[in-house]
């Protein structure tokens, strides 16, 4: 345990698992807001305005709290990944310059004229201001995913007599095929935790016949939207995902599955439980072929087993990655159901009568964060053992001054302060959502 | 190239100094100049368009050393590891006592995050400065281009040494009352009545304190590293850059005797921009002096990336640049006049 890569490791790991709890959130809400407020500019509808206006000052907390968490990101490439950056700095500098320049101060600008700027700004300017924050963090998106994407599937880069990583090709990098599929993926993903967050409040208020019109919209909204999203991860994004691992990172692909033995007509494991040291899956339900298709879009093709690797390529943690995986699927499954429902009740105009569907979409909101994490984890814990895929390796990249006692400090230090942030933003959401939409230049409380 | 980039750094660390350093002076000197929940709300509307914005410079300065400089983003930021973890701690506290503090109308509650706001205002120049320092004073970079300093040792800047040492925090300090200066003409600039008065007042006090400060730092800078002040000696752009900072530091007194707020700021502006860019004149090639050997320094040549990365950076490097400009132009363009309490629920 006094090993700095493991307290590197778990610090680089909640930090930024806790940092994306907030900008799946908002940049999700950015789309739905967009769409809110064109909506109330189309039809003048106090209604659409008043939900726009409540979700403003939601995304406006939730954009704060992504702010602050945020910031140290980009200095724990530095602070605790230190030989990483300085082989990598070639390359992956220029997508993280590009998003300071290009996003925060796009988002940064125009968060306050958002945040308060309604009445000041009239209809139309305020429509822009909230264009400009989905412009901003959907591009900051796209840079760290490009980011991310170099460390799974590097391209566009040379090495250098020093070892170091240098850009070669700048458009093949920032255009990774990789991060293309992968942003899209993950923009869908934030979209169903959005969109998942405005039918719960919605139907919370629902529930208790409060905000008749805010909740409607968002219900309405969110149901809609979620829908749609919820599908798209699946399919196409999902999908494509999964073809880029198989053909990328097959080693990753059959620990995901928890598949020892290879072999073609492979099938995918529903449940079971990942045994490593006896090499099986325990007490596996498992359909026949699907994986084989998934993979490569023929249900005889071959799909190798962890078996056909040496162990020093196999993921880390093979069983916490077999487990992400089939969260993350499992859940994704299960919202295109329940939106699926919903949006049919919907279509008949009954979901407000349907008390039962309002109280599960009430409860549903926590699963799209949980399917987001898993997702997140599914990426990065199937990269191990690599930093840079195939390149370098994980345990080369910690900062080579730190000692362990330095790394568990800091580590402990935002666990206390996280934890602390956490609470208050949670008493503040509840506040909002208990006390509901305002009308404009209403009084706080 | 390297040049150039290391120019394009330096204007941005500055950029972000005169930026962040107005709502920084204005968080540490709120409880002072601002009695009243209203006069609060009067800073906060004063800085609160701005101040996560302004926070962005040190992202993008910090983007262009990864981008140009990975080595030294590397080497410094693992080097100076448990300072730069007191530095983000206190700017994510500050940026949470802004945003939760407006979310509640209670007391006790706003007096909490308004406490919280002025220590962290206060804190971070204090690190920012103490940073500043350790590059001007060199660290012990080995062979392999990396370091470790503890945050404290002997407190010498000759003996064991830690980030903080008596010639650091002097630097720390200084750096906390130029930064007090400047947020207190930035507020005498932005806002009016009793506020605006106390901010002339403060300003009027800490200007003798800076100008001593700055004295005794720059005699102790002069000592300890002689090579940066013959340096300074030779360098055209630097003798440029002293001019500009006594330049604005006169100004800046003189425009507050006469009542013109936004000169005295601008003059402010001048003084620490004019500070930084002499610095970066004479300290260029080296980031990052090693205190062991000379020849182990890291600088723009031996830690930049590679010639593409640099070239193609400039392709679009510029034009996001240009665009923050425009951002930022209407920002104060919008918010132009003076800042007045919003009403609860439309401002922080």
């Amino acid at each position: 345990m006094t090993d700095p890569l493991f307290w590197h490791r778990l610090q680089f790991g909640f930090t930024i698992t806790y940092h994306y709890l907030f900008p799946q959130l908002t940049m999700g809400l950015a789309l739905l807001i967009v769409v809110l407020k064109a909506v109330a500019m189309r039809t003048g509808k106090t209604e659409w305005s008043d939900a726009a206006r409540f979700w403003i000052r939601i995304f406006g907390l939730n954009f704060a709290l992504g702010v602050v968490t945020g910031v140290p990101m980009e200095f724990q490439f530095g602070t605790n990944w230190a030989a990483f950056s300085h082989r990598t700095g070639g390359v992956i500098g220029q997508t993280l310059a590009m998003e300071g320049i290009f996003a925060f101060f796009l988002e940064s600008s125009f968060l306050a004229l958002l945040v308060f700027g309604e009445r000041r700004l009239g209809e139309r300017l305020h429509f822009l201001a909230a264009l400009a924050l989905f412009a901003g963090s959907w591009l900051s998106g796209y840079f760290i995913i490009a980011t991310n994407a170099f460390m799974q599937n590097p391209v566009g880069y040379e090495i250098a007599a020093d070892g170091t990583f240098q850009v070669a090709r700048l458009a093949e990098f920032v255009f990774n095929p990789w991060a293309i599929v992968e942003y899209l993926h993950n923009q869908m993903a934030a979209v169903v935790t959005g969109s998942f967050v405005m039918a719960a409040v919605g139907a919370f208020w629902m529930l208790r016949r409060e905000h008749a019109g805010a909740a409607r919209v968002s219900l309405a909204t969110g149901v809609v939207a979620g829908l749609f999203a919820s599908m798209l991860v699946a399919s196409p994004t999902g999908h494509q995902q999964g073809r880029l691992v198989a053909a990328t990172q097959p080693v990753t692909l059959a620990a995901m599955e928890g598949r020892f033995e290879g072999g073609p007509r492979a099938s995918l494991a529903v449940i079971g439980q990942p045994n490593v040291p006896e090499r099986k899956l325990d007490n596996p339900i498992q359909l026949p072929a699907i994986l084989s298709w998934i993979a490569y879009g023929d249900f005889s093709a071959n799909v190798r087993g962890l078996n056909e690797f040496p162990e020093s390529d196999w993921p880390t943690n093979v069983e916490l990655l077999y487990y992400s995986f089939h969260v993350m699927v499992g859940l994704g499954t299960i919202f295109i159901a329940l939106m699926a429902l919903a949006a049919l009740q919907l279509a008949r105009g009954k979901l407000d009568s349907s008390r039962w569907l309002l109280w599960m979409l009430a409860f549903a909101f926590p699963f799209p964060y949980i399917a987001n994490t898993a997702g997140w984890m599914t990426a990065e814990l199937g990269r191990q053992p690599w930093l840079v895929y195939g390149l370098m390796r994980t345990a080369e990249g910690a900062s080579p001054t730190v000692h362990g006692g330095s790394a568990l400090f800091t580590t402990l230090g935002f666990a206390g302060l996280y934890l602390v942030l956490g609470i208050v933003f949670l008493a503040l959401v509840l506040r909002e959502v208990s006390h509901g939409p305002r009308a404009l230049g209403a009084a706080a409380h | 190239m390297e040049a150039l980039w290391f120019a394009l750094a330096a204007v941005m660390v500055a950029a972000y100094v005169v930026m962040d350093g107005f709502d920084f002076g204005a968080g540490a000197l709120h409880l002072a100049v601002a009695r009243s929940d209203r006069e609060r709300r009067q800073v906060l509307a004063a800085i609160g368009p701005y101040w996560d914005g302004n926070e962005v410079w040190l992202l993008a300065a910090g983007g262009v050393l990864f981008l140009a400089f990975p080595k030294v983003l590397a080497s410094g930021l693992s080097g100076f590891y448990l300072a730069i973890f007191l530095l983000l701690w206190v700017l994510i506290l500050r940026g949470a006592s802004i945003e939760l503090r407006s979310h509640v109308t209670d007391g006790m509650w706003r007096s909490f995050w308004d406490g919280v706001f002025f220590l962290a205002s206060a804190l971070a120049p204090v690190l920012l400065g103490a940073a500043l320092g350790n590059v001007l004073r060199g660290v012990p970079v080995r062979a392999d281009g990396w370091f470790a300093l503890p945050l404290w040792e002997s407190f010498s800047p000759r003996g064991a040494l830690g980030i903080l040492d008596w010639y650091t925090v002097l630097c720390g300090v200084t750096a906390l009352v130029a930064i007090l200066h400047h947020g207190a003409l930035f507020l005498a600039w932005k806002t009016d009545g009793e506020v605006r008065a106390r901010s002339v007042r403060l300003a009027g006090v800490f200007f003798p304190a800076l100008v001593a400060l700055w004295l005794l730092a720059t005699l102790a800078t002069a000592r300890l590293t002689p090579a940066i002040f013959r340096a300074l000696g030779e360098r055209p752009l630097a003798w440029l850059a002293t001019v500009i900072f006594l330049a604005g530091l006169s100004a800046s007194f003189v425009a507050r005797k006469k009542g013109n707020d936004l000169a005295a700021f601008i003059g402010s502006s001048a003084f620490l921009l004019g500070v930084l860019a002499a610095s970066a004149a004479s300290v260029y090639p080296t980031w990052l002096e090693s205190t062991l050997d000379p020849s182990f320094s890291l600088t723009a040549t031996n830690s930049a990336a590679g010639a593409y990365s640099l070239r193609v950076g400039l392709y679009w490097w510029p034009v996001g640049f240009v665009l923050a400009l425009v951002y930022f132009t209407i920002l104060f363009r919008f918010h132009r006049g003076k800042a007045q309490a919003a009403a609860e629920g439309e401002g922080y």
